[in-house]
């Protein structure tokens, strides 16, 4: 394998809780030991419930916050001495909701002009001609320009986010639930705008989303995180068809397909997601898995790998 | 068989300082007792107004009209707030979308679910409360006695779904609303909600009213299915002819938005509908869907396009033929 464009290594996030007035603060893992190898063109796609750590590791990645423990390469350099800037040049983010990811008081030239503002990139005109080069190229009419986001509809808005995060070219872009907040019919369009543009700008894309049809749609690779670690990573084809993980396979059949006659399955999971504060010992899934064995409340499993793959879960332990 | 809920010719109208808007256009449709009507539409299509309307609880200057709305025999039209407020919570319940702040959070799980029935049955407390109990541990809440005493903030979202749904259930509703009810939660309590929903109304033999913009979630657990778009009904059927053969050009073209693993090609263009939609404002004329249409004609923006029934219960809003809508699913799903 070819050097790796990003590479997370043992992250390892905590924050410290208060317990309440005269208690001690108590430590919460948002992260725990997670390991990822990101090539470029790339597209992973990061998923699990909410509180599983996802949007935490995301923030990592983006130098937004600092590890507890680990590192984050980038190019094999530690991005810690890469500086803010120098990274922010080449890993950019688009957030969920366009209605607050976008300054209200800003025209959309402004918006989308800012980070090149930053970078002291070109004169005025310079720049000007980079920012309606990227509205057309992300679908915006230049008449826009000069509008303010308020004046936009939801879909237009994401294509905003979109451009300013492209117009420094950066090699990764983070995907927090791109379309989440949208109609599906504008879902649609900017699912396929987003793959129009990896191609054209061969960018690799980390793409987190709750809804995994659109996952399967546009990931090549899944990494499915539960509690603060991964639980499971394969190949998109091969996690869908072939789901190793209890886990996996829960959140697997709780996906709703367009298939009438099928009925709203039973996911056979636990009502509970666990305390983050207290942690269930061993697996933290044990609790909520129909395969759980005396081993899984003992000790945590270790990934085990397969070709391509790897699955952390006792179930494989013998394998 | 007669129908729980039956509603036609429901207009909502809003009077605006530049004109009338009409969000909510001759309306239609029964729900029957155990059965789901899906009503389905994007953000903007009137399908919560419609459910609002039903309930009488419509913003204070909006004005409703209906030629028929009947629940359960009785006509709600002409009903006062009073005998409405009998209605509400107690023959017909909602469940809203956000679970977080449709529960108040100055009182505790067990007092906002014994209120509800405590408002419409002479009961004791006692007996309220027994009732609390029963239905917590049916929507699948273990200690529940211990859940009575805590406050909202105290549970998960899925949690607090689910005490909405014993909420609604504490007077054994005929019939049920829900609108978006699983939409902030994750997919796997959103599959465990709608089990519970599914399995309930069988059990209680409730009519379910369920709004959603989620076509996912309506394939699996509809009976029936409205479309709307733009404060109509643009197609009607069961959850069969709906998905394996959509008439609308605006069915057809939502149904191939959506990726479906397995069946999309990875990375493939999905389908998009152009456009937006149509301002709702002042007399409208024509198809509403007819400037993001594809395979729209020069009638289309003079003509109005009847609701046209193509077999019993199956009804769609085009001035094409079904044999031409038809053609163009097929056609559509091969480019």
């Amino acid at each position: 394998m070819t050097e790796p464009l990003l590479e997370i290594r043992e992250v390892e996030c905590r924050f410290w809780v208060s317990g309440g007035l005269f208690k001690a603060k108590r430590a919460l893992q948002a992260v725990g030991g997670v390991s990822l190898a990101l090539a470029r063109g790339e597209v992973l796609g990061l998923v699990g419930e909410s509180g599983c750590g996802k949007s935490t590791l995301a923030r990592v990645v983006l130098g937004l916050l600092a590890p507890t423990r680990g590192t984050v390469l980038f190019h094999g350099e530690p991005v810690a001495q890469l500086g803010r800037a120098a990274l922010a040049r080449r890993v950019q983010p688009v957030f969920q909701d366009p209605y607050s990811s976008l300054n209200p008081r800003k025209s959309i030239g402004s918006i989308i002009g800012l980070p090149l503002r930053v970078h002291k990139v070109g004169a005025r005109s310079e720049r000007r001609a980079r920012v309606e080069e990227m509205m057309d190229r992300v679908g915006l009419a230049r008449r826009l320009y000069h509008d303010s986001p308020g004046q936009l509809s939801g879909g237009q808005r994401q294509r905003v986010a979109i451009a300013r995060a492209l117009i420094m070219r950066p090699e990764l872009v983070l995907c927090d639930e791109p379309t989440s907040a949208l109609d599906v019919s504008v879902q649609s369009q900017i699912l396929n705008l987003l793959q129009d543009l990896q191609r054209e700008f061969s960018l690799t894309y980390i793409v987190i989303s709750h809804n995994l049809a659109v996952v399967e749609h546009m990931a090549t690779r899944v990494a499915v995180m539960y509690l603060g670690r991964i639980v499971e990573e394969s190949q998109t084809t091969a996690l869908f068809s072939a789901p190793r993980h209890p886990y996996t396979q829960a959140l697997l059949s709780s996906v709703l397909t367009p298939e009438p006659g099928l009925g709203v399955p039973d996911t056979h999971l636990g009502i509970a997601f666990p305390n983050p504060l207290d942690p269930p010992t061993g697996c933290a899934f044990h609790p909520r898995c129909s395969h759980a064995m005396p081993v899984c409340t003992e000790r945590r499993p270790v990934p085990r790998h397969f070709a391509g793959a790897s699955t952390a879960c006792h179930l494989y332990d013998s394998a | 068989m007669t129908a729980l809920l039956k509603v036609e010719g429901l207009d909502v109208e809003i009077p605006l300082a530049i004109g009338t808007l009409r969000p909510v256009r001759s309306v239609g449709f029964e729900v029957e007792r155990g059965k789901t009507l899906c009503i389905v539409g994007e953000s903007g299509c009137g399908k919560s107004l419609t459910s609002l309307a039903i309930m009488n609880l419509l913003p204070r200057r909006a004005r409703r009209t209906a030629q028929q709305l009947s629940f359960a025999g009785r006509d709600l039209r002409g009903l006062d707030e009073r005998a409405m407020a009998d209605v509400r919570g107690n023959e017909i319940a909602m469940i809203f979308q956000e679970p977080m702040t449709s529960l108040n959070p100055a009182f505790t799980i067990g007092n906002q679910l014994e209120e509800a029935l405590l408002r419409h049955r002479k009961v004791s407390r006692k007996e309220a409360r027994a009732r609390a109990l029963y239905l917590l541990d049916k929507v699948g809440i273990t200690a529940a006695a211990e859940r009575l005493a805590q406050y909202p903030h105290q549970l998960s979202g899925g949690l607090r779904q689910r005490v909405m749904i014993a909420m609604a259930l504490m007077c054994a509703p005929k019939l049920i609303i829900a609108d978006e009810p699983t939409t902030a939660l994750d997919v796997t309590i959103q599959a465990q909600i709608l089990h519970l929903l599914a399995a309930l109304r069988r059990e209680f033999e409730m009519g379910v009213m369920l709004i959603t913009h989620d076509l996912g979630i309506v394939a699996r657990i509809a009976d029936r299915v409205a479309v709307m778009y733009a404060g109509e009904i643009v197609e009607t059927g069961s959850v069969e002819e709906i998905f394996r053969h959509p008439l609308h050009p605006y069915t057809q073209g939502l149904l191939r938005c959506i990726p479906v693993p397995g069946k999309t090609r990875r990375g493939a263009h999905l389908g998009s509908i152009p456009g937006m939609v149509p301002s709702l404002l002042g007399p409208l004329r024509g198809c509403s869907f007819r400037n993001r249409c594809s395979y729209g004609f020069a009638p289309c923006a003079v003509e109005t396009v009847p609701l046209a029934e193509v077999a019993p219960g199956n009804a769609y809003r085009c001035l094409l033929t079904p044999e031409a809508c038809a053609l163009n699913a097929r056609v559509g799903t091969a480019a």
